[in-house]
């Protein structure tokens, strides 16, 4: 292929051709920019466009998803042939374990339903918005956003907490009529009030974008977690609802403790889209849409299921624990630079 | 096939043929990334853009950089990225191909390769500049292994895009 200048001659009209050719692209070029600008300012200016796009392609992810299913199965199939001894012993030990728990997880929440009703608190519960399976996920892509088979005609709105069986997948970051897209708990936009179940540490989990979470904690200088260790969603910030698990720390790097999602987006069938815990939060979300997901950070002190106060009702940043007292206690998630240790 | 068509017909098809399968083969890449994959972690190249970065470098001729407008619009919609994203990435990219080219005289698979692997590490960095300019902060790192297998897949997209374009003109 011999090039040299790509100059088609001496044709005048040609060479014009040529020199439109790259206003054009130029112009589009920056035309693109202004988009991407336009996205930054107001995730949703594009919500009709998107949705719509998002609805036409989702069947072909929908139709091919029995079959990667059936693959994925292949796998697993194999790997648990070859593991299925230590596995076994070690399953049975769990199962015990699990058993122990069992009798005194009854017993505490029979407790605290009778706390509940002495207190006359009122539980919100998560209900259920609609049941969709896990179609698609945008692979290619920095960003771990999962597409849902249902949309705003099963009644998913934006800002809605999708759980599966295991735990907690993420929220719904936009919705077509018949599908929907997630933001994974793994993406690293998304903050997720969490708690330590053995001693209850508020945390927020982070994610970061390679299929791990990472943990902050508020208190400076300590990191309560090990490994094993389960959390679940302390229901802060009015969008999750608590006690979701969400996932299981595996380990530290350095100073930061690093977390598995228990619901792992790669083997999800269903999912279970859920109400906003406390509708106000969202409603203040729609507010200010330019920052779609920072719920607020818990006090220490915050029980899982609070009652709603008066200033959490329109403020989803409001934290109560940490309102007066040291702002430089109150963790940035968005200011600190990604791999940053736990303030 | 005979080399004389034997109708307007058969002309028509070939003309056809000769024009829009660079097209057609880009756009059912970009369409790969509906397949129902859900990976935690980033590693699954960018076929899109493998295939247009392809088609670029080795048929420079056939297209100018508008046409990567157009396509990253189509790529944007499909995989959900913010809309803009791969029109800016894609048309930059194709307008500094246009502007090595025009400085570079020769061309070999070897500086293809090279120039693909620039391209695609500014692809990367781009789509990471723009997931951290939308809130999503994660370490390059992420980015690193995609990087790594979009390069290595470079040869084996030239040669689908080449069995592709020897039958685009086969005659």
């Amino acid at each position: 292929m011999a090039l040299g200048k790509r100059r088609p001659g001496f044709s005048r009209r040609a060479q014009y051709g040529l020199f439109i050719g790259y206003v054009v692209a130029v112009g589009g070029a920056l035309f693109a920019v202004l988009l991407l600008v336009v996205y930054l300012i107001d995730p949703r200016g594009f919500a009709a466009i998107r949705g719509a796009a998002l609805d036409a392609t989702t069947p072909v992810s929908s139709a091919g998803s029995t079959i990667t299913g059936f693959f994925n199965g292949i796998g697993e199939g194999i790997s648990s042939y070859f593991r299925a001894g230590s596995q076994n012993a070690r399953l049975n030990r769990e199962l015990a374990q699990a058993r122990r728990e069992l009798v005194r997880r009854q017993a505490l929440e029979h407790e605290n339903r009778r706390l509940h009703a002495l207190l006359g608190l009122a539980r919100e519960t998560g209900e259920e918005v609609t049941l969709a399976r896990i179609v698609g996920s945008s692979y290619d892509s920095p960003r771990r956003l999962a597409t849902l088979s249902a949309g705003s005609s099963a009644g998913v709105e934006t800002g809605q907490p999708v759980r599966s069986p295991d735990g907690l997948i993420g929220r719904v970051l936009e919705t077509g009529r018949w599908a929907a897209r997630v933001l994974l708990v793994t993406d690293g936009s998304s903050n997720v009030p969490v708690r330590l179940v053995r001693d209850g540490t508020p945390a927020l989990a982070v994610g970061r974008g390679d299929g791990t979470i990472e943990l902050r904690t508020l208190e400076v200088g300590q990191n309560p977690f090990r490994r094993g260790d389960i959390l679940v969603t302390s229901g802060v910030g009015g969008i999750f609802p608590p006690n979701v698990p969400v996932a299981r720390v595996t380990g530290h790097i350095g100073e930061t403790a690093i977390a598995r999602p228990l619901a792992d987006p790669a083997r999800l069938d269903f999912a279970v889209v859920l109400r906003i815990y406390q509708p106000a939060a969202g409603a203040a979300l729609d507010a200010a849409p330019a920052r779609p997901i920072v719920p607020p950070v818990a006090g220490p002190a915050q029980p899982p299921s609070p009652a709603p106060r008066p200033g959490q009702q329109n403020n989803p940043r409001y934290q109560p624990g940490l309102q007066q007292q040291a702002p430089d206690l109150v963790v940035q998630p968005r200011a600190a630079p990604a791999g940053a240790p736990p303030r | 096939m005979s080399r004389i068509a034997g109708s307007e017909a058969e002309v028509a098809i070939q003309d056809l043929r000769r024009r829009y399968v660079p097209l057609v083969s880009t756009l059912a890449a970009i369409l790969l990334s509906l397949l129902p994959i859900v990976a935690a972690s980033l590693w699954v190249p960018n076929f899109g853009f493998l295939v247009l970065l392809t088609w670029r470098l080795l048929r420079p001729e056939i297209w100018s950089a508008q046409v990567a407008l157009g396509l990253g619009l189509a790529a944007d919609l499909v995989s959900g990225a913010p809309l803009g994203q791969s029109m800016l990435l894609w048309t930059a990219a194709f307008l500094a191909l246009d502007y090595v080219d025009s400085l570079v005289g020769i061309r070999d698979y070897w500086l293809d390769w090279v120039m693909a692997a620039a391209a695609i590490l500014f692809h990367s960095a781009g789509v990471w500049y723009i997931a951290l300019l939308m809130g999503s902060y994660v370490s390059f790192w992420v980015m690193v292994p995609q990087l790594i297998l979009t390069i290595l897949a470079y040869p084996i997209a030239a040669r689908l895009v080449l069995a592709l374009d020897r039958w685009r003109l086969a005659r």
